[in-house]
């Protein structure tokens, strides 16, 4: 059918090639979005604080790396970081372009990140946060105990959207030639001679994983708005 | 760190300065980001309006198809599909400049995002809206012209802002198949002149003063065509 063929597709090619990308794109994602939310949580504090010295830096790094293209982003870093980062640690100096990756990818999504959160905490009414001072609580405990739980679950859609978005972002890593999931179809179709079969199949398996995802977050969402 | 910004003053080997060559290069960003971000507004328009209409299931089914289609591939696959897999599927495509197919992935990987938000601001709309057009014996295609359409694009000028900006940030992708845009200039003129932090800061400075740019037009043509009595709305996009 329109001078396809899939015929080279066999499981050989995909454990040899596909899986070890694929594994790389699930990490990448799953470090990305829990460092991003941690980093990000600290950087929407930091905004928050009131405080000068606090809201000047993180602003200018939260619009700074969103004003950038990610492409511009993961190149400074793989530029940037010195050589000897990378021998110093376990099986570095053979993954560089990755473990470079996985470093831009954190402090990048931390800025989105940041903003979600931020704007969860701004969702958190007065009355909570009253209410924990009005128990004696410090700001750093009506933070952890009052506002952060609510902010955070009241924001898990969106942080889950912000993931699969993240996700098809790891794509992009390309740039610097780490062994992802894109990469691991493109290294197949270039060997078996069929680019474009493989293309296609890497658009079926990103297509399949981040509307299965957004279909989740979608039953997600519904559930959390019955119970509220 | 000693700077060397003479770099940019250096030749390229081919009798223009690096410098040149990085106005030719945002030239190239421009006009993919722009050409795409037509292409990106007619579509996502189009298909987000059919996501409301009345009585048309089917059509509306299409154009949730769509959306989820294009929203759920990243760009540089999307980009890659329209340069390799297209071309070899419709021949006719094969005479098209690399610029064009770039312009179609990127303008209707965009189309996905506008047409949510189209979406979004029709339906955001109160029903008394509609109501009030059947009631002047509008028929639905007038309804929407005269009375939705005008009300939905004003409230959606935010959304619509961000999404400008991604585009032209996501336009930096178009590297992928050696359009001779901006990050395609850095990564090159990097390994030629190895000056990669001048470069880098000199693009990446370039991205920020243009998204800054596209900025504030939106901001500008929101102030001008602002609904009388109505609040500017604040509204922050994901995304990227």
């Amino acid at each position: 059918m329109f001078g396809l063929d899939l015929s080279f597709l066999s499981w050989d090619i995909i454990s040899k090639f596909v899986i070890k990308g694929f594994w790389f794109s699930i990490q990448l994602t799953i470090i990305a979005t829990i460092g991003g939310i941690i980093l990000g949580t600290i950087l929407a504090l930091m905004r928050l604080s009131g405080k000068k010295f606090l809201t000047l830096p993180a602003t200018i790094y939260v619009n700074g790396m969103r004003s950038v293209p990610l492409v511009m982003v993961i190149l400074w870093f793989f530029l940037l970081v010195p050589a000897g980062f990378y021998a110093a640690i376990p099986g570095g100096a053979n993954n560089r372009a990755e473990i470079s990756a996985i470093i831009t990818f954190v402090a990048f999504e931390a800025a989105y990140f940041s903003e979600i959160m931020r704007a969860g905490i701004q969702s958190i009414s007065r009355g909570q946060v009253n209410a924990g001072r009005a128990l004696g609580m410090t700001y750093a405990q009506n933070m952890k105990l009052i506002i952060l739980p609510q902010a955070f679950r009241n924001m898990v859609p969106i942080l889950l959207t912000q993931t699969i978005i993240l996700f098809q972002d790891t794509s992009l890593v390309y740039a610097i030639g780490a062994y992802d999931l894109l990469k691991g179809f493109s290294t197949a179709g270039k060997i078996y001679g069929r680019p474009e079969e493989a293309y296609l199949l890497a658009a079926v398996v990103y297509f399949v994983i981040c509307f299965g995802l957004s279909y989740m977050v979608k039953r997600l969402q519904t559930k959390i708005a019955i119970i509220r | 760190m000693n700077w060397d910004w003479q770099v940019f003053l250096n030749d390229d080997g081919s009798g223009r300065t690096y410098l040149q060559w990085m106005f030719d290069a945002w030239g190239w960003t421009l006009s993919v980001a722009g050409a795409s971000w037509v292409v990106a507004m007619l579509v996502g328009a189009l298909v987000g309006t059919l996501r409301t209409l009345p009585n048309r299931a089917w059509l509306v089914k299409l154009a949730n198809a769509w959306v989820e289609l294009f929203r759920n591939i990243p760009l540089l696959v999307q980009i890659f599909i329209w340069y390799f897999v297209v071309p070899k599927i419709i021949p006719p495509m094969k005479e098209l400049p690399s610029f064009i197919l770039v312009v179609f992935a990127l303008g209707f990987f965009t189309s996905a995002r506008i047409a949510e938000q189209f979406r979004a601001g029709i339906q955001a709309l109160p029903r008394g809206q509609s109501y009030a057009g059947m009631a002047l014996g509008f028929t639905t295609a007038q309804t929407y012209r005269y009375v939705i359409l005008p009300m939905a694009f004003r409230i959606i000028i935010p959304p619509l802002t961000s999404e400008s900006m991604n585009l032209l940030k996501n336009s930096s992708v178009a590297f992928a198949v050696s359009i001779a845009e901006l990050t395609m200039f850095a990564m090159q003129a990097q390994e030629e002149t190895s000056r990669g932090i001048e470069i880098y800061l000199a693009v990446t400075l370039v991205y920020a003063v243009s998204a800054f740019a596209v900025n504030r037009v939106c901001a500008f043509v929101e102030k001008r065509v602002q609904i009388p009595g109505t609040v500017i709305a604040g509204a922050t996009g994901g995304g990227h």
